[in-house]
This record gives structure tokens, C-alpha cells and sequence, in this order.
């Protein structure tokens, strides 16, 4: 469905109908000119003319040692440190929307007791920092020294920790999300699934997600490239991710900034195909809407 | 009031949605082969009394039985026991219902609408369930739409698939709430064809509409509410061209 109305914003539509004008006795139909808009162009100038100033001044400053950003931008240090953003990213998305889809069907069930509890870990770990709770992860041997008779520093590593405390944060995020798409389906939708016999399970899976997911995959298109950016935070409890690989570098080399760029590069080239991947799941879901074949 | 050969027998119902008491004690007999349409003005019950049928509402009291077996509770002694899940989605697999709004899958293809229920509820082959989908459409006049979706559909054409939808189920009763009331004048007549094809075949109905026109043609009962009560019921030749009550000839002096 169009935002804008396609008549609305045609000048034909505007225009008298192309009849004679009154009296005119074989007079031509007039002429439509459009008004001027040096406004828009004087913006347009300005916004160039700045953008290359920009451009210039950047290409210019040596400091920004281009040549070292290439000569580090394929090394197996950074690549192993994508590799790392990659598959963390991946994991904790997953393993957080698994968990925030159990947690939004608990708040949306009729038992009091299951409502209560999700309600409760959506308000705790969304007010809780990313940081803190890493943090407070990495300290969890101070509470509990060992688990199950392991001790708790060799049954948590670093990366564990990072996946525990990641995707617990994650799942608060995507259990709000999942719950507005399961909300944003028409109630007759699963009056007529339970008027057919169809089991909860069936209900769920078959029936309401598969058109939740129209309203949920924006916002976890959001997430994704959020969780993606996010994941750097785990460079503080030193876990070699994409930003720690590239920090490791520069304090040997105190090449700070074009390593900084050689990670920054990565994370908009990945960025950037998450977007492109984020437009054929939509076309993927919006199938059976209005102008989808 | 019960009786040989009833097909449904809705007893005593009573039903409120919080302080608001929609049905106040309603009770309603329907013999297997029988056509029942529900008339009334708007807020009268008769959609709640439709829907406690096949338990998509629970009753506050007394009881709905289908072909002899309670819908939803199981009696024992001088107390009725809630079924489980599973139990009434397989009570309802036996009733049909179809609604107002149509309520496709718009995500579903119409022939999957179709064979989604045979398949995943009643575990028939996928194979046989989409022959017998195909069969249906055909019966509903929209042999050539089974790959079409939904939202390409006009409401005519998707409430008749709605029909063939509940119909894959074979199932020993339809429940029709207000079938023709979002549809565009001129579509009402395709869908009231199909279920008056229905109606001649024998099938167990009960209509909640608004189409005088219709419940004339095809009812063997009309039965009149209002205010959450049956005001009267009998054939239509009574019900609509000698009513008894004062408010069934209001209703009707108006609507007619």
C-alpha cells in the first residue's frame, strides 16, 4: 500500500481538465509551468560544495594512513576477529529470539504466575546495562566459587560468558518484539485456527508467527545490526571479536586510527549485506498481501 | 425439550461478558438435517449463542450438546468437568464454523486454507486431502482460484472458500455467523447459492444473518431473538408472516 496517494502527487491531477477554456472560441489548451525551486538548489549547492570539502580534507590529512589501513584490512588477525563477530552475532540473535519467543508466549498466556515472571525479566534486563551485566558475569565465581563441584572461572570462559550475557540481553529486546508481532495479528486469525481443530503448537508455528513475522522482521532487522555493532562491548572482558583484534594491533603499533578504520570498514561492509538480506526476508513474508505475486 | 434425532440441543444457556448478560437462559433444539436461521437486531446474542456451539465462548451455565455429546464439558454425576484442549479440538473438528470476516490465512495459498485442517488435525495424507480440496473448490464454483491467495480474491469468492475450508473437515454440522454481512450487495447472492446448495443436500445448519429473503427460502426453522432470549421459533411461514410477539413484528416491519 502506497503512503502516497499516486493521483495526489501528479500535476495532472491538480490541472483543470483539459477542456476549453470559457468563451474561448478555439483558444489552445494552456500550458502547466512548474514554480521554481532555487531554494531547493541553492540547499543542494551548499550540501555538495560541503561533502567535498569534507572529502578533500580527509584524502589530504596523511594521518589518516590510508596505506596502512590496506595493508591490515585482509590480515588473519582482523579476519579472525570478524570471524568471531560473525558467528557471536549469529548465535546470540538466535539463541535471543528463541528465548524472547518463549518468554513473549509466556506473557501473552492466560497463567498469572508465567505473565508475571516474563514481565519481570523484561523489566530487569532491559534496566540493566550491557556493560554491567557483562561485568557482573565475569565476577559470577565471587557468588558462586564452583558449579556443579567445576570451578566456576574454568566452566566460564570469556566467550561463554559473552554468549550468556549478550543473549540474555537480547532476549528482553526480542521478547518485546515478538510479542507486538503476535499482537499485530487479527484475533479471527486464531478463532478460525482453533475452530478447525488445530493444536496450540500448530496455532503458533503454522498460524500467527508466520504473519507476526511481517511486523517483527524490521525490528529485528534493527536488532540484528545493533547486536552486530553491540557485540564490541565484549573487547572489555577480552574476547578477541572484530574492534579487540584491531586494538590488539594498535598497541603494539600505536596505529590507532587506521586501525580503528580498518574495523569500522568491516562493520559497514557487513552492515551493509544485512540490508540487502533484510529486504528479501520482508519480500519473503509479505507473501499473500496486496501487489506480492 | 428433547428430541429424537436432535442434532444440537443447546439447554438453559446462560452467558455474560462481565456485568453485560448477553444470553439469559436460552434454549434451542435442531434435528439432523435440519436449517435453523438465527434473526435478531444487532447485540440480541445470537452470535455469542453461535459461538458457545462450538465452545469458541464457555457457557456460565447449563450445557450444549452436538449429535448426543456435551461441546466442551463431560458430565459426571450433578457436575460438568472441563474437557482438555485436545479433546475439544476435536469436538470442533466435527463442527464447522464460518465467520463474517472470512478469516483466511492470507498467508496460506487457497488450497493449503483448505487442506491445513484435514492434514495437521485429522492427520489425513497430504495427497487425498488436496484431491478432496480440489473437489470442493469445484463445488464452490472456484475450481481455478486453488494457487490463488486470499487478498487476490473478492469477498464473495473468499467467503466461499472459508466454506469449502470448514467443509474438508466433513463435518456433521455448520455454524454460519452472519456469512454475507461484509460483503458488497451485489456478492451476497453467490455465497447464499452455495449455502442453500448445502441446505438441499441435507446438511445440519444453523444461519445467523439478516437475510430475510433467504431465511423465507431455505429455513425449516426461524427463530427470533432478542434482548438475549428467544422471543419465538417455528417455521418460517409463521415466524416471518405471522408473528406472535409484538417485538418480532417490529423487527420485522422494519427490516422487510
Amino acid at each position: 500500500m502506497s503512503l502516497v496517494d499516486p493521483a495526489s502527487d501528479t500535476l495532472e491531477a491538480l490541472a483543470p481538465p483539459a477542456a476549453a477554456p470559457p468563451g474561448g472560441t478555439g483558444a489552445t489548451v494552456p500550458r502547466i509551468v512548474p514554480r521554481r525551486r532555487t531554494g531547493q538548489w541553492a540547499a543542494a549547492a551548499t550540501v555538495l560544495v560541503l561533502l567535498a570539502l569534507a572529502v578533500v580534507s580527509v584524502v589530504r590529512n596523511d594521518a589518516f594512513q590510508w596505506d596502512v589501513v590496506a595493508d591490515y584490512f585482509l590480515t588473519t588477525a582482523v579476519l579472525r576477529g570478524l570471524g568471531l563477530t560473525l558467528w557471536l552475532t549469529v548465535l546470540v540473535m538466535v539463541l535471543g529470539f528463541a528465548l524472547g519467543t518463549l518468554l513473549a508466549t509466556m506473557r501473552l498466556s492466560a497463567n498469572p504466575v508465567l505473565r508475571g515472571v516474563s514481565w519481570g525479566y523484561v523489566w530487569l534486563f532491559r534496566s540493566m546495562p550491557i556493560l554491567v551485566q557483562l561485568l557482573f558475569w565475569f565476577n559470577i565465581g565471587a557468588l558462586y566459587p564452583t558449579i556443579l563441584g567445576i570451578r566456576t572461572v574454568n566452566l566460564l570462559g570469556p566467550v561463554t560468558i559473552a554468549i550468556i550475557g549478550l543473549t540474555l540481553h537480547e532476549a528482553a529486546y526480542a521478547a518485546e518484539v515478538v510479542r507486538g508481532g503476535i499482537l499485530s495479528v487479527d484475533k479471527g486469525q486464531l478463532e478460525a485456527a482453533q475452530s478447525l481443530g488445530l493444536g496450540a503448537w500448530r496455532r503458533l508455528r503454522r498460524i500467527v508467527l508466520p504473519q507476526a513475522m511481517r511486523s517483527i522482521v524490521p525490528p529485528a532487522g534493527n536488532m540484528l545490526i545493533g547486536t552486530l555493532k553491540g557485540t564490541s562491548i565484549v573487547s572489555v572482558i577480552a574476547v578477541q571479536d572484530l574492534l579487540y583484534s584491531v586494538q590488539l594491533v594498535y598497541h603494539r603499533t600505536y596505529q590507532v586510527i587506521p586501525l580503528l578504520l580498518v574495523a569500522t570498514f568491516w562493520y559497514v561492509v557487513v552492515t551493509s549485506v544485512l540490508g540487502v538480506g533484510q529486504f528479501y526476508v520482508e519480500r519473503h513474508y509479505a507473501r499473500g498481501t496486496a501487489g506480492a505475486r | 425439550m428433547s428430541t429424537q434425532g436432535a442434532m444440537v440441543e443447546v439447554r438453559s444457556v446462560r452467558k455474560s461478558f462481565g456485568s453485560l448478560e448477553v444470553l439469559k437462559g436460552v434454549d434451542l433444539a435442531v434435528r439432523t438435517g435440519e436449517v435453523a436461521v438465527v434473526l435478531g437486531p444487532s447485540g440480541s446474542g445470537k452470535s455469542t449463542l453461535l459461538r458457545t456451539i462450538n465452545h469458541l465462548e464457555k457457557v456460565d451455565s447449563g450445557s450444549v450438546s452436538v449429535d448426543g455429546a456435551l461441546v466442551g464439558y463431560k458430565q459426571s454425576g450433578n457436575k460438568l468437568y472441563e474437557l482438555r484442549e485436545r479433546e475439544i479440538l476435536k469436538q470442533r473438528t466435527e463442527i464447522g464454523f464460518v465467520f463474517q470476516n472470512f478469516n483466511l490465512f492470507p498467508h496460506l495459498t487457497v488450497l493449503d486454507n483448505i487442506t491445513e485442517a484435514p492434514v495437521s488435525a485429522l492427520g489425513r495424507p497430504k495427497k487425498g486431502a488436496v484431491e478432496s480440496a480440489r473437489a470442493l473448490l469445484a463445488r464452490v464454483g472456484l475450481a481455478d482460484k486453488a494457487d490463488a491467495y486470499p487478498r487476490q480474491l473478492s469477498g464473495g469468492q473468499q467467503q466461499r472458500v472459508a466454506i469449502a475450508r470448514a467443509l474438508a473437515l466433513e463435518p456433521k454440522l455448520l455454524l454460519f455467523d452472519e456469512p454475507t454481512s461484509a460483503l458488497d450487495p451485489e456478492l451476497v447472492g453467490e455465497v447464499l447459492d452455495v449455502i442453500k446448495d448445502l441446505a438441499h443436500q441435507g446438511t445440519t445448519m444453523i444461519v445467523v444473518t439478516h437475510e430475510i429473503g433467504f431465511a423465507r427460502e431455505v429455513a425449516d426453522t426461524v427463530v427470533f431473538m432478542d434482548g438475549g432470549r428467544i422471543v419465538e421459533q417455528g417455521p418460517p411461514g409463521e415466524v416471518l408472516d405471522h408473528p406472535r410477539h409484538e417485538r418480532t413484528k417490529s423487527f420485522l416491519s422494519k427490516v422487510l
